[in-house]
């Protein structure tokens, strides 16, 4: 048995690349459907604790699974808002706590989510350094965000134009940054909270300027009490504790959008109520995360089912053409064989030889294809949330 | 205790099926520590009577008795053990495993008996120094010369040190002085441990140093 041993051990590590190769090749075929499961298993997992966490979710018709997914994990997916006036609206019905959320800018790349300060309670953040929002301009940053891009509370962080060129757009907001958050594994980790308010500043809908009473020079014209400025007039981009009370809103903040709104209602009453309710809504819709995403899991379930088995069918053919691989290498050495025989070698022990050459190129395929579901299990975390 | 001092063979008539080729050996006898020459042109036959001496092929009729072994009477799994045990091998191709080293090659018989102890070693380094090959003992036999593979396969064929050592031309890949070398070796090796040697070759400068010589003409082949 040593003797063999030797032998296909020396036979496989002379040919390491060609074994290396067949190895990784099996390993990875055998390993794929594994992986995929793995992946699949753990984006499930995630994805319905998400969904499990968030009862209901409000905001105008249309598709239930971009506003699920926009609310949940913070797609910029141009959702038609709502007005902020809905938030009081379901308020008033007392049926549910409403949170508000506002997504639609970015600050260096990381969603900027307009909320209030109930948000942090609902999911549970916690702050790891720093204070909580306390006035126009703050922002909280999660902790990947914060990690990724060195952000630290005191420091400030530049809201993105929507579009580089277009002059006439969002201007960015230079926010100072109050608190980073501990990290809880959720798409909360890569997000910049800012009060909803904020995020309308960042919109235009309000703004802070030079005071136009106190110098006559920026005054373009006054009529009926109004004063409007000329272009001269200095507009802040940063709320500071010098400029803050000029900050002012101009229209009806009843109007103003919001994205969604998160419905927690109070008992199972309060949540068929609210279902019933928003039905017969024209422009509204409320859906319950974890049913939409019950069902894009079972269309994902699905498609796996198939990729599992165009992968099996993959795997099979790699295990005839491995077969026929090592049929062809053992013919190819027949006359080494031979000469063994002569010599006085027993036909168990070449076959013995055989067995282990097969064997150990198995183990490595296994070995292989272990590290792969283990490599598979360590980013799918990471694949998740990048995907998403 | 069995004797296994020589080589007998009576009355061998071989045949291959649905050819026409044939040898007949009415008598043939080679004495522990002497060395039999099988001379005669290429397909006389020369390399089919190794492969019976040695039991790779079985007679159609007669005895081929290596010591007081029949070889011809024992089965399969027999003859491979009494190869293993009794016979050294070389092979006009040197059938030697390219992806092992010298010393792996020359201890192969040794692995599979399950004794490569000190003694082994021993031998295998006076064998590769008689045969000028120690200082590749580490290197692998597919980075030699032809005539280098050649040596090695005659130390794997010595290196258990049998009874009955049949070799196949070892000295076709060699240039005369090493060729005698090699010869010089095999005929000194069965002489001082009264092994019987029987040695196939084309080179008539070499027939002198035997004790016996056999043309296959002298047997009736066809």
């Amino acid at each position: 048995m040593s003797a063999a041993f030797h032998l296909a051990a020396r036979y496989v590590l002379r040919h390491r690349i060609q074994s290396a190769l067949l190895a990784g090749a099996l390993g990875l075929v055998f390993a794929l459907p594994l992986c995929l499961r793995v992946l699949i298993e753990h984006a499930q997992q995630e994805l319905r604790a998400r969904a499990a966490a968030t009862p209901q979710i409000v905001g105008t018709r249309g598709s239930a699974l971009d506003l699920m997914m926009t609310a949940l994990y913070f797609k910029r997916e141009n959702l038609t808002p709502l007005p902020f006036d809905a938030l009081a609206e379901l308020r008033r019905t007392k049926s549910a706590t409403a949170i508000p959320l506002h997504l639609r800018y970015q600050a260096q790349g990381a969603p900027i989510v307009g909320t209030e300060l109930e948000y942090f309670t609902f999911r549970g953040l916690k702050l790891a350094a720093g204070k909580q929002l306390s006035r126009l301009g703050d922002c909280v940053v999660g902790s990947s965000a914060a990690k990724q891009r060195n952000l630290q509370p005191g420091g400030h962080v530049f809201s993105s134009p929507e579009q580089a060129f277009d002059m006439a757009g969002v201007y960015p907001l230079k926010m100072r940054i109050t608190g980073i958050l501990a990290p809880n594994g959720t798409p909360d980790d890569e997000a910049i909270f800012v009060d909803l308010k904020t995020t309308w500043l960042i919109e235009g809908r309000s703004h802070g300027h030079d005071d136009l009473k106190k110098d006559d020079s920026v005054i373009l014209k006054k009529e009926d009490g109004n004063i409007v400025g000329n272009a001269a007039v200095r507009m802040f981009n940063e709320v500071t504790d010098a400029n803050l009370a000029s900050f002012h809103f101009h229209g009806d903040i009843a109007t103003y959008p919001i994205s969604a709104v998160i419905a927690l209602p109070n008992d199972a009453k309060a949540e068929a109520l609210l279902a019933g309710q928003f039905a017969r809504s024209k422009d509204k819709q409320l859906i319950r995360p974890r049913d939409e995403m019950e069902s894009l899991l079972a269309q994902l379930v699905r498609l796996e089912g198939f990729a599992a088995s165009a992968l099996l069918l993959t795997a099979t053919a790699a295990l005839f053409v491995t077969a026929l691989v090592f049929a062809l290498s053992f013919r190819l050495r027949q006359r080494e064989f031979a000469t063994l025989e002569d010599v006085g070698v027993s036909r168990l022990s070449l076959i013995t030889v055989k067995v282990l050459e097969i064997l150990f190129v198995g183990v490595a395929a296994v070995g292989f294809g272990l590290l792969l579901l283990l490599l598979a299990s360590e980013v799918a975390p990471h694949l998740l949330r990048w995907a998403l | 205790m069995s004797d296994l001092s020589g080589l007998n063979v009576t009355d061998l008539h071989f045949a291959y099926s649905g050819e026409g080729f044939r040898v007949q050996v009415p008598r043939l006898n080679v004495s522990g520590g002497k060395a039999l020459a099988l001379a005669g042109p290429s397909g006389a036959g020369k390399s089919t009577l190794l492969r019976l001496f040695t039991g790779l092929l079985t007679p159609n009729a007669g005895k081929i008795c290596l010591g007081s072994t029949q070889i011809d009477l024992l089965n399969h799994e027999q003859r491979r053990a009494f190869r293993l045990k009794h016979i050294g091998l070389v092979f006009q191709d040197f059938a030697l495993l390219d992806y092992l080293t010298v010393t792996e090659n020359i201890l192969l018989p040794h692995q599979f008996r399950g004794d490569v102890g000190t003694s082994a070693r021993a031998k295998m380094h006076e064998l590769t120094e008689r045969l000028h090959i120690d200082q590749y003992v580490n290197k692998r036999v597919s980075q030699l010369s032809q005539g280098e593979r050649q040596r090695v396969a005659v130390a794997r064929a010595l290196v258990h040190e049998p009874q009955f050592v049949f070799a196949d031309e070892p000295t076709a890949s060699l240039d005369p002085a090493r060729g005698r070398i090699v010869v010089d070796m095999l005929l000194e090796d069965a002489r001082q441990r009264g092994a019987c040697l029987v040695m196939v070759t084309h080179d008539p400068n070499l027939l002198p140093m035997f004790d016996q010589t056999v043309r296959m003409e002298d047997f009736a082949t066809a």
